[in-house]
Order: structure tokens, then C-alpha cells, then sequence
């Protein structure tokens, strides 16, 4: 620590740290640009400069710039010296020469950080009375709006899209006061991270296109602290509503998880909530197969008689919320409760808990997996199942140009000296995956094998590092150069983080993983594991076992054992086999779905229950790091649409049960941390007592939010009453606590003086840090209770048996293979037509090419051909989740042939190649 | 792996192209660092750098389009839009606006019937300005293809054109 005197004031600085940093994290106002908290400082604007003293002597000192200087222990500076306010000044105006002034039609108005920069600087007249310069704007796809006149050439966007996030395809083109930001041709931004662009650009260049679709200022926004429920890592996100929809995503600060940023499938993928396929009314089956509506009495009385019936079997889900899991699982008993995984999954992600509980590898926090020194990839292709952490992967590279840059004399926080100055030099990361991935190009070394061969490279590295683990099989020689590479680069690291998943569907990938993760550990290593998960709540719903697996609740079905069957927030036809699932359905006497989304489940029930979304109810998700997390409503669904817990408690109820008997969740919350895995649940979010200062609640609402009683009026004339909230925290209000309660709960951000979101650090304990009072979430297990003996797992001992067909395996799209966000109107515009990639031998053997098609004669599914010599001959891998092809993941080995009536698809400049 | 290898691109390129490119490339650490010297290279042979040309030689080096349009575009030098058989540069910065910059603008203007950034019908000239040809004793001055020619006034610039057919 160190002391520096601004204005005549101490304050407590971190040594080393810039004087931008250490003035706004004592929490000073000096205006910036480039300067970004997770990209560091280039110098490029020119507006943070102060005026810099020699010691208490000197009264005239020199203007600098705060993001460019280092902090030293007794550093004397004025940010209010007038040379510096008036040098500030004259920088915003110039700044500001060519920008349109169109606040009004600009979707950043309200929020923006060039508004408040300027208001800040005291530049408030206009003297410019010239022409300005104008561009032309450019399609950039359906996530992201262009407006390059408001340009003030801060090179943010380039720097993130590019340096942090690797993106090659948004670029700064010309010089002077004609410098363009974008792509050297229209077209769909290619990254993955491209929706950052809304938030990182200081104005209003690149917005949120659907967003502006539908358009509400951020004051008219109301919002609740939520996380993301489209992939395992859990990102804590500011959903926003406006007239019942949800607007809009913001990214929602985590010191530990996803800090400044989202991947686009979390930002643009929640607008499911709003798909014309959500259905808001209970519904019952009649005899011809047509649904009738329910109302909300009626449906629980059907729900009740359902129960009454008895033989009762639950099906859970992992998109589901613990607390509607849980539920399900008092409703019908947890003998008879599946957690709604395909049997092959959750043994699977089974797997993977056990591997956190009982190993002595934690997992690590996507803090910790930027920290890392030295990465090992083992089968998951994390940039398309868990973007945000191959994000964070990205920066783990990057450790070896921080640590060539202060021997050099270089700040670890100047980012452009510190590129400069390492060049190519990165930290060691390994890879071996089934197929290329968005993050090869940052690795030392990769390798595209099958999941077999990975399982073999894991076990050994292990065997490398320790001679205790067993290694399997000989390897060839350049197999065997890549584990004694990775193995040295490992053993040599301080922070090693190895990252598998159950992505490659092979139990032996995830137990390579440990024992490389454990063998280092035992080496004395500060090893840490990522084990990813397919889903938002994957270990939230392992956690409660996985006995009956899906395949023994459905035989209770096909045997009459179970007659009536609860299915919540589960799309089957997603996960079992067709025929098989009709099959026990048919043999059931009455199928009830709870459901947000219409799909062939819900098709198939005899009753369906209109459940709420992530967003419109609250629940908690365990992210991939056993971090259970709440979410809180952000606005009142349409119709007779609840919770699933709800309605579950409710027909419970209305038959006489007493043991569902919740009303409110914190109740329900109260019974299911009896469940020893959940102990820690209550922590997990803030019950709905808390009260924050003058004992009132958390505002959802802004201080500015307008026209509450006029909203509706083209409806209704009526004034509404404000909605009360009984579960929550937080209130249906504009008057509430907000400034003072723990960051956690933050429902929107705002500062005063910071109308923008880069007020987050008002919410932080130092900049880029904690969350003041906290970062949300409670992690479950914490690391895991070590055996006495020496954990380890043995090599599969059988080779694979040659079959016939060929073997499938799924790859991952980031757009197309979740299941919730491929609902979202603009991501839906990003999901490639089903493929299946071939190796060249075996596409020969089919007799197709690429561009041909391919169908399975055992069912409908269709696809186009892609071939890749990085297939193994005798596997097909194909796009998960894609529409048109397999819905579920076919278990035995498949045969295609080829499909005469195939049809190209136009080319279709939003979509994208792999890879 | 799907890689899309457009044939097309590669053969924009002629034999001769390439082979200058490879033997710049062949005293640089990586093959991106000859961006420059590509740009040149072709610009030289065909005048501009058009579209197809960008992305052949962008391929040829390894790097995305994007990446190379935007070196390209930084350099005043670099042409992305066809330029007329000559090119005429015209300072415009403080010694040469001091003596008479203005006067020859106009003339230029009205001689060749063209603005900055504009080609003449016949393609004979494209008119560029100029923030510094590095000849203030001289000044004003403007500078045809590789000519710097000084001390220029309007009523020398019939004969100073006439030059260039
Ligand atoms: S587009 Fe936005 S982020 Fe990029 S340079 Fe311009 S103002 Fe900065
Ligand atoms: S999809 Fe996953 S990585 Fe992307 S924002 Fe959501 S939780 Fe984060
Ligand atoms: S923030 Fe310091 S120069 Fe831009």
C-alpha cells in the first residue's frame, strides 16, 4: 500500500497501480476514454490528464495523463488544478467536433459515458460550427447496430475485440480525424463476444440491435439481479423489462465469474423469454388431440386428481431451478424423483461432482482460470459450451507477457508496452479436442483427436508428472511429444488449470483429467480442475443423485410401475430415444408437463402447466464450480404463467398434502438446505426479509423510471397497482435502497454522475475487484475432502470395438446447441443448418462431397456434409442440437446414406464456419 | 478443417506478384510483417489495390482481409479506389498555403475540372491533397507521380500538365 495526496487529501493507493485506477478506486470522478479496468491503459484519449507535483514545494507541476503514471507512495497530484480542468476540457471538445449531437434518436442517450464524460469535463457549449465528417455504417449482423458518425476514437473496440477477445474481424481503418471501426466489408461480426461492443464503446456506436428494436431508455428499464441459463459457468447478468418483455441483457458485474463481460448466446439468447412459442394459459388434452385452455383453479384441480391417482413418477431437469427440482422431488418422493438427464449424461456429470467432492483439485473461478500459468485442454471445446471461459483462457495465455513486462520496467497495466514488448510470447496452453476450436490459435500445442485418443493423451501426462498414475497404452511419437511437452509445461507452472467437460461424452476423458489435475496436486501443486457441464443448473440437479436414471423411470412407466408422470422444464425428445419415449408415454395414464416453451414433450402431455422463466420468477442455479447462485424476479409474467415450484405446492396443497405446503420460496428454500448437498443454499441469494436502510426494500426501478401509471394506458385507463413482492428482496418500485445495499443486489447500475455502466465501480472494493459486501453465489464445495490414499483412475483397458456404421459424437455450436437461447429471434438468424462433418475415406465410401447431403434412414433427420480430414475414420460428428438433425444423441453407432433430394442452402452471410 | 480455399483469390496474383511478396517475406521474421511491401508490390503493377487484390494478398500472407485493409487504409499512399494514370498531390500544409496554396487549388480545380480525391474523365489525373511533400524552400509545390515540382504558380501549370499524357 501506499499513500498519495490528491487535491491536499490522502488517500490509500496500491503501489504500481496507474493514478487513474487508484483516483477512481478511492472513489474520485476523473473522466476517461481508453482506459478500460480489464484492458488496462494505452494513453490514446488524452482526458484523464492531471497535474503531477515534484514534492510540496512545487506549486506549478506538469500536466499528465493519470492511466499512463504509476503510483508512487507519497505522489502528490490535483485532478481540480485549473490547467488540468481546462486541458480536460478542451480534450472532450475536440472529441466531440464531428459527433452528431443525437442524443435523442441514439440508443446510448441515458447511459452513455461520453454524455457523462462530457458533463463531467464542464464542456457544455458548442463552438464548432463547421461541417462534420461523416461515415457510412455497415450490416454488422443481427446482434449489433453500427453508427460510426458518433465515433470518438477511443480504440476501445478494437482493443477488446481484437487484443482481449481475439476477434480479427473488426479492425481500425484510415488515420486522422477519418479513423473507421469496423469490418473491411459488411458482414456478421464474427465473434462470439461481439455483443461486449454494446457496453465496452463509450457511446453509441455499436448498440444492441434488438434492443433498439423495441427500444426503452435505461431510467424506463426495470431489472433484478439474474444469471444466464444458457451454459454451465452462470454469469451474472441484469436482465431489463419493459411492457412484460425483456428487453434487453446487461452484463451484471462478478468479481470472480464473469467480470465486464458476456458471450453473445447469454446476452442475446434470453430473449427466448419472449418467443412466440411461450404459451401462458394451462392447457388439458382432449379425446381428438387438440388442447383446451385451464384456468389457473381449474388446472390444479386437474394437477390434484392427477396426484390422488397415485403411482406418481417426477422427471427433474437441469434447466430447472434447485428449488423446482426439489419440488418435484417432495412431490412424488426421491425414490421415484429422475433428475431429467439422459442416463449416459448424468452418470457423466455425476462423474464430475465426485471428482470435486472427494478430489483435492478445486475448481477454479474464471478468476482463477485467467490467472492460470500453464493450461491443459482435455476433450471440451469450451469456446463453443462455455464461451465466457475460453474467454477467460484467453487471458490465462497472456500471463507470460505479464511476466516479461516488469523485469522490462513495463507496468503490467500498459497494455500496448506489454504487447509490444512480448510479441507472440504466450503462457503454455495444450489442447486436445475432436475438432478445431475458436481457441486454438492461442495454444502452444493442439491436437484434433477422438475422445478415446484424449483419454489416452490425459492419462499420460499424468503418468508424466507422476509415476504413481498409470499411464495405458504406447502412444505414437508425436502423441508422445505432445505429453511430454505438456507434462514439462505443467510441472513448471505455478497455477496449472486443467480444463475437461462432458462435452466429449467419455467417462475416461473427465477421469484423464483428474488424475493429471490430482497428480499435480500430489506434486504439490496449486492444481485446479474445470470440469464443464452441458447446463445452467447440471450440478444443481446431479446434486440430488441420479438414482432412478431416466432410462429406469422410464421402464416404470413401460411396466406400469408409474402411472401419472411429472415432467418439469424438460424437453425429452431432447434426450431419449423416440420411439422408446413414445413408447412410455403412451403407457401412461396422464403426462404432465410444467413448461415455459411449447415442444414435443409438451406436445405429448395429457396436461400442461404454464411454468415461469428465469426471469420472471426466483431460483438458483450451481454453475460448473459448484457455485450456487440466485436469481430474482425481474417483472411479472403474462397469464396465469408461475413457478413450476408453484404450481407443484399448489395441486400438493389442493390435495391434501402439507408437506409442500410453501408460501413463499424462502420456505421452501428453508426445507430443501435439509438436503445435505444444499446446506449452503440459504447463501446462495438474500431471503425476502432483508431490508436495506429506512427499512425499506431494493428498487427494481430507477430513480428516473417514468410512467408507471400511464404505461398501459392504450389498454386500460385505469391507474395499475404498483405489484407487491413477497419472495424477493426487492420491490416494484422506484423508491428503495438501492445506494446502499450489498452490491449483490444491485438491480441496475448507476452512480451518480455515472449514468453509464462503467458506475460498476462505485459497486467495488477496489477497481476490477470484489463486489463490495461480496461477490453473489456461495460455492457448495469449496475443494474437495482429500482421501487418505492417493486418488487416481486407471486407463480403459478394452480398445474400442470396431462396429458397424459409423460412431457418432457431438460438437457444439454456440448458437444452435442450447436448447432455451436457439429460441431467440436474432440467434435463431445465427444457428447453421444441421451438419455432419466426415472424414474424406468415409465420405468417399458415402459417395459425397462437400455441399451434398446426407440423411439417416432410420429416421428424419437430414444434414448438409462437411469433411475434415481431423475426423477419425469410422466416427461422424455432428452439430448438437441443430434443427432438422438428431434432436437426441443417437447412443449405438448410426448409418447414413446420401440424400438425392438435398438442396444446398443459399449462401447466408449470418452464418459463419467453424472453426 | 472446413477450410474455405478459394482458388480464385490465390490466382489474382500474378506469377511475378508472388514471387516479389516471397522474396520480401523471405528477410522478415513472419510473414504478416511484409503487409506493406505487398501493398506496394501490386499497387505498383496495377495502379490500386482493389477488393480482389486485398483479399489475394492477404491470403498470401496469412492474415485476415480485415487486418490488411486496415494498413492499407492508414496509408495516404496506399490507393483503394482507382486512381487516373497520373497522380497529382497538392500541398496543403502552412508554408505552401502562406504562398500561395490557394490560388493553385483553384486553378487546378478549374483546369482539370476535378475536386480532391476525384479522376478526370479521361482518366489522365487524380487529384489528391497533401499535408507535407517535405519541400517548404520550395514552396508552394505539388508533386505528379514521383515529381516533386516546386515554385509552382497558376500560370506555369498549363506547361507543367502538358507533360503528363
Ligand atoms: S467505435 Fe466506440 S469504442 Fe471504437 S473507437 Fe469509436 S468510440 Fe471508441
Ligand atoms: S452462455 Fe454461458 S458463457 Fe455465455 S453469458 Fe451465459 S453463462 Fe456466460
Ligand atoms: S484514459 Fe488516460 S489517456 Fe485515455
Amino acid at each position: 500500500m501506499a499513500s498519495i495526496i490528491v487535491d491536499g487529501k490522502t488517500y490509500d493507493a496500491t503501489d504500481g497501480q496507474n493514478l487513474l485506477h487508484a483516483c477512481l478506486s478511492a472513489g474520485l470522478d476523473l473522466p476517461y476514454f481508453c482506459w478500460h479496468p480489464a484492458m488496462g491503459s494505452v494513453g490514446a484519449c488524452r482526458q484523464c490528464a492531471i497535474v503531477q507535483y515534484q514534492d510540496e514545494n512545487d506549486t506549478r507541476g506538469r500536466l499528465t495523463m493519470a492511466c499512463m503514471t504509476p503510483v508512487s507512495d507519497g505522489l502528490r497530484i490535483s485532478i481540480d488544478a485549473s490547467n488540468a480542468v481546462e486541458f480536460r476540457k478542451a480534450v472532450i471538445e475536440w472529441l466531440m467536433l464531428n459527433h452528431p449531437h443525437d442524443c435523442p434518436v441514439c440508443e446510448e442517450g441515458g447511459e452513455c459515458h461520453l454524455q457523462d464524460m462530457t458533463v463531467m469535463s464542464g464542456h457544455t457549449f458548442r463552438r464548432y460550427a463547421g461541417n462534420k465528417r461523416t461515415f457510412n455504417n455497415q450490416y454488422l449482423g443481427p446482434f449489433i447496430n453500427h453508427e460510426m458518425n458518433r465515433c470518438i476514437t477511443c480504440f476501445r473496440c478494437v482493443r477488446f475485440y481484437q487484443d482481449y477477445a481475439g476477434g480479427e474481424d473488426l479492425q481500425a481503418f484510415g488515420s486522422r480525424s477519418r479513423m473507421y471501426f469496423g469490418r473491411a466489408t459488411d458482414g456478421v461480426l464474427e465473434s462470439e463476444f461481439a455483443g461486449n461492443l454494446v457496453e465496452v464503446c463509450p457511446t453509441g456506436v455499436f448498440t444492441d440491435k434488438p434492443f433498439s428494436a423495441s427500444y426503452t431508455r435505461k431510467w424506463d428499464l426495470q431489472s433484478a439481479p439474474s444469471i444466464c441459463a444458457s451454459c454451465g459457468v452462470g454469469c451474472n447478468i441484469l436482465p431489463a423489462e419493459r411492457y412484460g418483455r425483456l428487453q434487453r441483457v446487461h452484463n451484471r458485474y462478478h468479481g470472480e465469474l464473469n467480470g465486464y463481460f458476456l458471450c453473445d448466446r447469454g446476452r442475446f439468447g434470453a430473449d427466448f423469454v419472449n418467443s412466440d412459442e411461450r404459451f401462458r394459459q394451462a392447457g388439458e388434452k382432449t379425446d381428438d388431440g387438440s388442447f383446451i385452455a385451464l384456468d389457473n383453479e381449474g388446472a390444479i384441480t386437474r394437477f390434484a386428481a392427477a396426484l390422488d391417482a397415485g403411482d406418481l413418477i417426477g422427471i427433474g431437469s437441469p434447466r430447472a431451478s434447485v428449488e423446482a427440482n426439489f419440488a418435484l422431488r417432495t412431490l412424488v418422493g426421491p425414490d421415484r424423483f429422475c433428475n431429467g438427464m439422459s442416463t449416459a449424461e448424468a452418470q457423466l456429470v455425476d462423474h464430475a461432482l465426485g471428482m470435486l467432492r472427494n478430489g483435492p483439485a478445486p475448481a477454479p473461478t474464471l478468476k482463477d482460470v485467467e490467472q492460470a500459468d500453464a493450461v491443459l485442454i482435455l476433450g471440451e471445446d469450451i469456446s463453443n459450451t462455455a464461451p465466457r471461459a475460453a474467454l477467460a483462457v484467453r487471458q490465462a495465455a497472456r500471463n507470460e507477457s505479464l511476466n516479461m513486462a516488469p523485469p522490462a520496467g513495463i507496468p503490467t497495466w500498459q497494455d500496448a508496452g506489454v504487447r509490444g514488448h512480448a510479441q507472440d510470447a504466450r503462457s503454455p496452453v495444450f489442447s486436445a479436442t475432436p475438432l478445431q476450436t475458436r481457441i486454438d490459435d492461442l495454444a502452444t500445442r493442439t491436437l484434433h483427436v477422438p475422445p478415446e485418443r484424449i483419454a489416452q493423451l490425459g492419462f499420460h501426462i499424468a503418468a508424466a508428472l507422476n509415476p504413481d498414475y498409470p499411464a495405458g497404452a504406447q502412444l505414437n511419437e508425436d502423441h508422445t511429444t505432445f505429453v511430454r511437452d505438456a507434462a514439462a509445461a505443467l510441472g513448471a507452472a505455478q497455477r496449472p488449470l486443467i480444463i475437461s467437460g462432458t462435452g466429449a461424452a467419455n467417462t475416461s476423458v473427465l477421469e484423464a483429467a483428474a488424475n493429471v489435475a490430482w497428480a499435480l496436486c500430489n506434486t504439490g501443486k496449486a492444481a485446479s480442475l474445470m470440469l464443464n457441464v452441458p447446463e445452467a443448473n447440471s450440478f444443481g440437479a446431479a446434486m440430488f443423485g441420479t438414482q432412478p436414471s431416466l432410462d429406469d423411470a422410464l421402464d416404470m412407466l413401460e411396466r406400469g410401475v408409474a402411472r401419472t408422470v411429472v415432467i418439469l422444464e424438460n424437453d425429452l425428445f431432447r434426450r431419449v430415444d423416440r420411439a422408446r419415449l413414445e413408447s412410455a408415454l403412451r403407457q401412461s395414464n396422464t403426462v404432465i408437463a410444467l413448461d415455459s416453451l411449447q415442444n414435443e414433450t409438451v406436445d405429448h402431455a395429457d396436461l400442461v402447466l404454464p411454468a415461469a422463466t428465469f426471469a420472471e420468477c426466483e431460483g438458483t442455479y450451481v454453475n460448473y464450480e459448484t457455485r450456487a447462485q440466485r436469481f430474482y424476479q425481474v417483472f411479472l409474467p403474462k397469464g396465469d404463467v408461475k413457478p413450476a415450484w408453484r404450481w407443484i405446492s399448489d395441486a400438493a396443497r389442493s390435495a391434501g398434502r402439507t408437506d409442500l405446503a410453501w408460501d413463499h420460496i424462502d420456505d421452501l428454500i428453508a426445507d430443501c438446505a435439509r438436503v445435505d448437498a444444499f446446506s449452503g443454499l440459504r447463501a446462495a441469494g438474500t431471503q425476502a426479509g432483508f431490508r436495506g436502510s429506512a427499512n425499506i426494500r431494493i428498487a427494481r426501478q430507477p430513480h428516473r423510471y417514468s410512467g408507471r401509471t400511464a404505461m398501459d394506458a392504450a389498454v386500460s385507463v385505469h391507474e395499475p397497482m404498483a405489484p407487491s413482492d413477497e419472495e424477493s428482496p426487492f420491490a416494484y418500485s422506484m423508491e428503495g435502497a438501492n445506494q446502499t445495499a450489498p452490491a449483490a443486489l444491485m438491480s441496475y447500475t448507476w452512480s451518480p454522475g455515472w449514468n453509464s455502466n462503467q458506475a460498476v465501480m462505485k459497486y467495488q472494493q477496489e477497481i476490477g475487484g470484489h463486489l463490495r459486501g461480496g461477490d453473489p453465489g456461495v460455492r457448495l464445495i469449496e475443494r474437495g475432502t482429500t482421501l487418505p490414499d492417493m486418488m487416481r483412475f486407471s486407463p480403459p483397458t478394452a480398445d474400442t470395438p470396431t462396429r458397424e456404421g459409423l460412431q457418432p459424437l457431438a460438437v457444439f455450436e454456440v448458437f444452435g446447441s442450447d436448447e432455451l437461447s436457439s429460441e431467440a429471434a436474432a440467434v435463431q438468424q445465427r444457428i447453421p443448418d444441421a451438419y455432419v462433418i466426415l472424414n474424406p475415406e468415409d465420405a468417399a465410401t458415402l459417395g459425397v462431397e462437400v455441399g451434398a447431403g446426407v440423411r439417416d434412414p432410420a429416421g428424419s433427420a437430414r444434414f448438409a456434409v462437411r469433411i475434415d480430414p481431423d475426423v477419425q475414420p469410422g466416427y461422424v460428428y455432428y452439430g448438437s442440437g441443430l434443427p432438422g438433425g438428431w434432436t437426441n444423441t443417437p447412443t449405438a453407432a448410426v448409418t447414413l446414406e446420401r440424400d438425392p433430394e438435398y438442396q444446398p442452402p443459399s449462401p447466408d452471410h449470418n452464418l459463419i464456419m467453424r472453426g | 478443417m472446413s477450410e474455405v480455399v478459394n482458388v480464385q483469390l490465390i490466382s489474382a496474383l500474378s506469377k511475378a506478384e508472388t514471387a516479389a511478396i516471397e522474396a520480401e517475406i523471405a528477410h522478415l521474421p513472419n510473414r504478416e510483417s511484409a503487409a506493406i511491401s505487398a501493398l506496394r508490390i501490386v499497387q505498383e503493377r496495377r495502379g490500386w489495390i482493389s477488393d480482389e487484390s486485398l483479399h489475394a494478398i492477404a491470403h498470401l500472407l496469412g492474415m485476415s482481409a480485415h487486418a490488411l485493409d486496415s494498413i492499407a487504409t492508414f496509408y495516404n499512399l496506399i490507393y483503394r479506389r482507382p486512381v487516373g494514370r497520373h497522380v497529382l498531390m497538392l500541398c496543403d500544409s502552412v508554408s505552401c498555403y502562406v504562398m500561395g496554396y490557394a490560388g493553385i487549388r483553384e486553378a487546378l480545380i478549374e483546369k482539370l475540372g476535378i475536386h480532391e480525391g476525384e479522376t478526370t474523365a479521361d482518366g489522365r489525373f487524380t487529384y489528391l491533397p497533401n499535408v507535407c511533400l517535405g519541400a517548404c524552400d520550395r514552396a508552394p509545390v505539388l508533386m505528379i507521380d514521383e515529381d516533386l515540382i516546386g515554385n509552382v504558380a497558376p500560370e506555369g501549370l498549363d506547361e507543367v500538365l502538358a507533360r503528363y499524357e
